[in-house]
């Protein structure tokens, strides 16, 4: 109950923060159904470089994308560590693949920053401002536009 | 426009029971304890629809409709019947002598309610 | 939702019911069969939709159904009579209500476009004269005619029934107090004032027994009232309104059977979810002879309950789920050799069959038959007739056949285009047909029936037939084929089915079809299903359309393929073999082609055309697989192994991802892992020479 107040009082919005090569991300919780190990996909003809492919998630076919890849970061070869975070936009539910997820946090919705120029071009756009949580730089992601049609996603 | 009750019964708690319950459900409530003093009350309070109990001293509900539809004037009034028992024959014996409806004792509130709305002329 | 909004949702679904035992009512004046009841079925759909509609305000489908109804009233009266003009009147208007309801459930203007204000103008001026001597129906106070008088009653405080899941139901009363009810006391105002906090009321007096003022017994009951009543509450809470007044008047719900209405469950089915919009009526008793529609106004006595189509969905999944584990379960008994063991042997096959029967029954929840599709069809068919000034007849056969829900609802868009290209160009002039020694109207044949596990629809014309040297000639223009290409007729009729091969200007000229049949092809195919055409010059065209069982299980040939498990539908193996070098030959630095019983057939590797590699240097010792596209075209796909054959559970891939080309959809094999269908049409091309497809297909490309 005190957690709830407390929430209400700051504004804070939870986020789920995870590893891409090397570099920190993260979505809002609410996009994220469910965190699981990386297991062997299938691979879809004729697709971006990106989608690892399908797996099986309970009965469902949902695709798997590589995020290192991307967000330009270049491809990632997966191994068990590797962990595939469930995301769910709308009714589409899509798999993102990452190196490991790092924390659930809650951070005051209006301390997020724009990101810095420094950040590489190709992920930027992908990425809708920072938080800096203990000298580390966090950029949270637009998840839109990492699934956005335009921009040769899903 | 509120609906206007005259609840005629010979015990007090039953007399009681009634006011609370209609008075909650937004009725007027006025009150008689048997059927001749319901019917001296009837041109003072000129009811949209009366309750009344059988069993009672002096004249019983039977007695009091007989002698409401016998007045021109109140001859459709609607009249329920507060029953002990719910015994078929008894309904029969209501609607033979007159009455518009019947409600078990003890009575169900939302049931008595809603058989009030179901008899009672529309209040404009 | 509202209350007010749930009740109205109530409404709409039950004006889907009367709206069927309207047009089959219809139908059977149409044939001639005009006996009391059928009007009387037909009148008393179109006033309780009138009902229905007084109660939520919609006026636009009141004014209309008033009309419609009071020509309807002289029909059963007898005062006029059941010429073919008044029934195809009968079916403008019965075209027009099902639009009216449409744009009120909607919430769309009735009369929004001015040329639907005109038509329904027009229409219900035409309603007005054909009625006998009656004075204009709209005029409702002054019209002497007009025993109904439809009431709207304010809705009674929201009940919150939006928290209850029960069905909503119009129930429609007919109350007839007898002398007594008055004399008692009781009023049948306020009654219908506690009737209204129970749901939308409506209320209709019919005065016609009222006799004259000089004649009036003011004692005498006149007055029979006709209730529509729109409630979740059950018949039993609806009969204590009525508790004081039941042995004082007559009381008989006309949408009930008399038995139901006496002894009906006391609880609600549901009480869990508020109502959802989209719900299966699923029905206990069906019609089990198929050549024969139910007898009007019949069909609200079968026994059903209306289900959330989530919950059978759910349910569809988990079966699904079922089918795979018992897959998993024997492949690893298999495995391990325990087969021998006759007691895991007998208990595995009744698991199998327990399986797949559970399969079948859930499955068979989402079937529907193909009426209310087939009556829509003959709309169309109607007016196509109409606007082409074409004499055209309709006959529906195998209209009980049943068909999963979600195929019925896709086959509407493909059987419209596919009818209207029958009658505007299938379907001769009468006086073309007559030259022919034809008869002047044309006929038009949709059937459907199982056969040999698939749904098949069939679409005949009696019309001229396709013209193969003409479709050749424009595909040639179109460069859609080589000028040289030799082409049986068989594959000419296909490429009316090519995208691009038809355009507007043209296909009038060309006493074939054409119009959008690509788009016709792609929709069933996207339903599993295929296409084929056979067509006679001067006699006719039949458009056959199979269609799988059901969108959830496949039969298939699982291979492997670059390490990869794909499943190839056995609708479209022909046969297997192995590739032995005689057989391969390669035509210059071209690709392989298959020699088998002197023909060549084009070698496609699987793994190459789904850009998983490149084609293997030899082909010699692979596995060939034949198989057929739906035009008919024949190609042998390579793989590294053939594994079995089995029944695989469709997943979708769109859902989540979006189309992929050369995959028709996904299944989840027993082992967990997700397994790729091919979509045989797409890996196979058209080899006809214009765009090759199977190359396209390595071209990046998503959705």
């Amino acid at each position: 109950m005190q957690n709830v107040a407390e929430l209400e009082q700051t504004n804070q919005r939870e986020i789920v923060s995870f590893r891409v090569s090397g570099k920190d991300f993260s979505i809002d919780i609410g996009y994220v159904r469910e965190i699981r190990g990386w297991s062997p996909t299938t691979i879809l003809p004729h697709t971006p470089d990106y989608v690892k492919g399908v797996m099986n998630l309970r009965g469902n076919v949902i695709p798997v994308m590589d995020l290192s890849h991307r967000l330009g970061l270049g491809p990632t070869e997966p191994t068990e560590r590797h962990v595939i975070v469930i995301t769910v936009l709308g009714d589409k539910t899509v798999g993102l693949l990452v190196e490991a997820v790092s924390d659930i946090m809650s951070v005051p919705a209006d301390e997020l920053k724009p990101t810095p120029d420094l950040a590489s071009t190709s992920s930027r756009d992908f990425v809708e401002g920072v938080y800096m949580i203990e000298d580390s730089l966090i950029r949270v992601m637009d998840i839109h536009q990492v699934f956005a049609r335009e921009t040769g996603g899903f | 426009m509120t609906i206007k009750v005259l609840a005629i019964d010979d015990s007090r708690t039953m007399r009681s029971m009634l006011e609370v319950a209609l008075t909650e459900a937004g009725f007027a409530v006025e009150l008689a304890e048997d059927g001749v003093h319901g019917l001296e009350r009837l041109g003072a309070v000129d009811p949209d629809v009366v309750i009344t109990d059988i069993n009672m001293p002096r004249m019983d509900g039977f007695g009091f409709i007989d002698a409401v539809r016998a007045d021109g004037a109140r001859r459709d009034m609607p009249i329920l019947v507060l029953t002990t028992e719910s015994a078929e024959t008894l309904k029969d014996k209501a609607r033979k002598a007159g009455a518009t409806g019947w409600i078990v004792k003890p009575f169900d509130e939302s049931k008595l309610i809603a058989a009030i709305r179901r008899v009672a002329p529309r209040v404009a | 939702m509202s209350a007010r909004e749930t009740l109205k949702e109530g409404f709409f679904q039950e004006c889907e019911d009367l709206l069927e035992t309207m047009s089959d009512g219809l139908s059977e004046m149409e044939r001639g069969e005009n006996d009391a009841e059928v009007v009387n079925a037909v009148f008393r759909a179109v006033h309780s939709i009138k009902g229905g509609a007084g109660a939520f305000g919609l006026n636009v489908l009141v004014n209309f159904a008033h009309s419609f109804e009071n020509l309807l009233d002289d029909l059963r009266r007898g005062a006029v009579r059941p010429e073919s003009s008044v029934i195809q009147l009968l079916f403008r208007a019965s075209d027009r209500l099902f639009d009216v309801v449409e744009a009120e459930r909607s919430g769309r203007d009735p009369l929004g476009r001015a040329q639907d204000a005109e038509e329904y103008d027009a229409l219900l001026a035409q309603l007005a004269t054909a009625c006998a001597a009656s004075p204009a129906a709209d005029s409702e106070q002054s019209d002497p005619e007009a025993d109904f008088v439809p009431t709207t009653l304010a809705f009674g405080p929201d009940l919150g029934l939006s928290d209850v899941e029960a069905a909503l139901h119009t129930h429609i009363i007919r109350f007839a107090p007898h002398k007594s009810l008055y004399a008692s006391g009781n009023d049948p105002v306020a009654l219908f004032s506690a009737l209204s906090d129970l749901g939308g009321l409506s209320v209709s007096a019919d005065i016609s027994a009222v006799p004259p003022l000089g004649a009036l017994d003011w004692e005498e009951s006149h007055i029979v009232w006709t209730l529509s009543l729109a409630t979740e509450l059950p018949v039993p809470d609806i009969m204590d309104v009525f508790e004081f007044v039941s042995s004082d008047a007559a009381i008989s719900f006309e949408d009930l059977p008399a038995a139901v209405a006496e002894d009906m469950p006391t609880a609600p089915l549901e009480t869990e979810e508020p109502p959802p919009a989209q719900v299966l009526q699923v029905s206990e008793a069906r019609t089990s002879d198929p050549g024969k529609s139910n007898p009007s106004g019949s069909s609200n006595a079968r026994q059903s309950i209306r289900v959330d189509l989530e919950r059978v969905d759910r349910l569809i999944n988990l079966v699904g789920e079922l089918v795979i584990s018992e897959a998993m379960l024997t492949q690893s008994i298999t495995q391990d050799g325990l087969v021998q063991n006759t007691d895991i042997e007998t208990a595995l096959a009744r698991l199998k069959q327990l399986s797949t029967e559970l399969q079948e029954r859930i499955m068979a929840i989402r079937a529907q038959s193909v009426k209310a599709l087939f009556q829509r069809m003959s709309r169309i068919v109607r007016e196509a007739a109409h606007a082409t000034d074409r004499e055209v007849r309709l006959i529906t056969e195998g209209e009980s056949t049943e068909v999963d829900k979600t195929v019925i609802e896709k086959l509407a868009d493909p059987l419209t285009h596919i009818l209207r290209n029958a009658v505007d160009h299938g379907i001769e002039s009468a006086e073309a047909r007559q030259a022919a020694g034809k008869p002047a109207h044309g006929t038009v044949r949709l059937l459907a029936a199982h056969r040999s596990g698939q749904v098949i629809i069939e679409i005949e014309d009696d019309g001229a037939g396709i013209d193969s040297d003409r479709v050749l000639a424009k595909a040639i223009e179109r460069g859609l084929v080589s000028a040289d290409a030799e082409l049986s007729e068989q594959e000419i009729f296909h490429l009316l089915f090519e995208a691009g091969f038809s355009t507007a200007e043209q296909v009038s000229s060309l006493s074939g079809r054409g119009v959008g049949m690509d788009v016709v092809r792609s929709e069933i195919q996207a339903l599993g299903g295929r296409v084929n055409i056979a067509s006679v010059r001067g006699a006719g065209t039949t458009l056959t359309i199979s269609l799988p069982l059901t969108l959830a299980v496949v039969e298939g040939m699982l291979v492997e393929v670059a390490g990869e498990t794909l499943v190839i539908p056995s609708t479209a193996l022909r046969e297997t073999m192995r590739a032995e070098g005689a057989m391969v030959h390669r035509l210059g630095a071209g690709e392989p082609v298959l020699a088998i019983r002197g023909a060549l057939i084009p070698i496609i590797d699987l793994g190459e055309s789904l850009g998983f590699r490149q084609m293997p240097a030899s082909v010699s010792g692979l596995p060939l697989l034949l198989v057929e596209s739906a035009a008919g075209r024949l190609v042998a796909l390579t793989a590294d192994k053939i594994i079995h054959q089995r029944e695989v559970v469709i997943k979708g891939l769109a859902e989540n991802y979006g189309h992929v080309r050369g995959i028709a959809a996904a299944t989840i094999l027993g082992n967990g892992r997700i397994a790729l269908i091919i979509d045989i049409d797409q890996v196979a091309g058209n080899g006809l020479g214009g765009q090759d497809e199977a190359a396209s297909l390595t071209a990046h490309g998503v959705g």
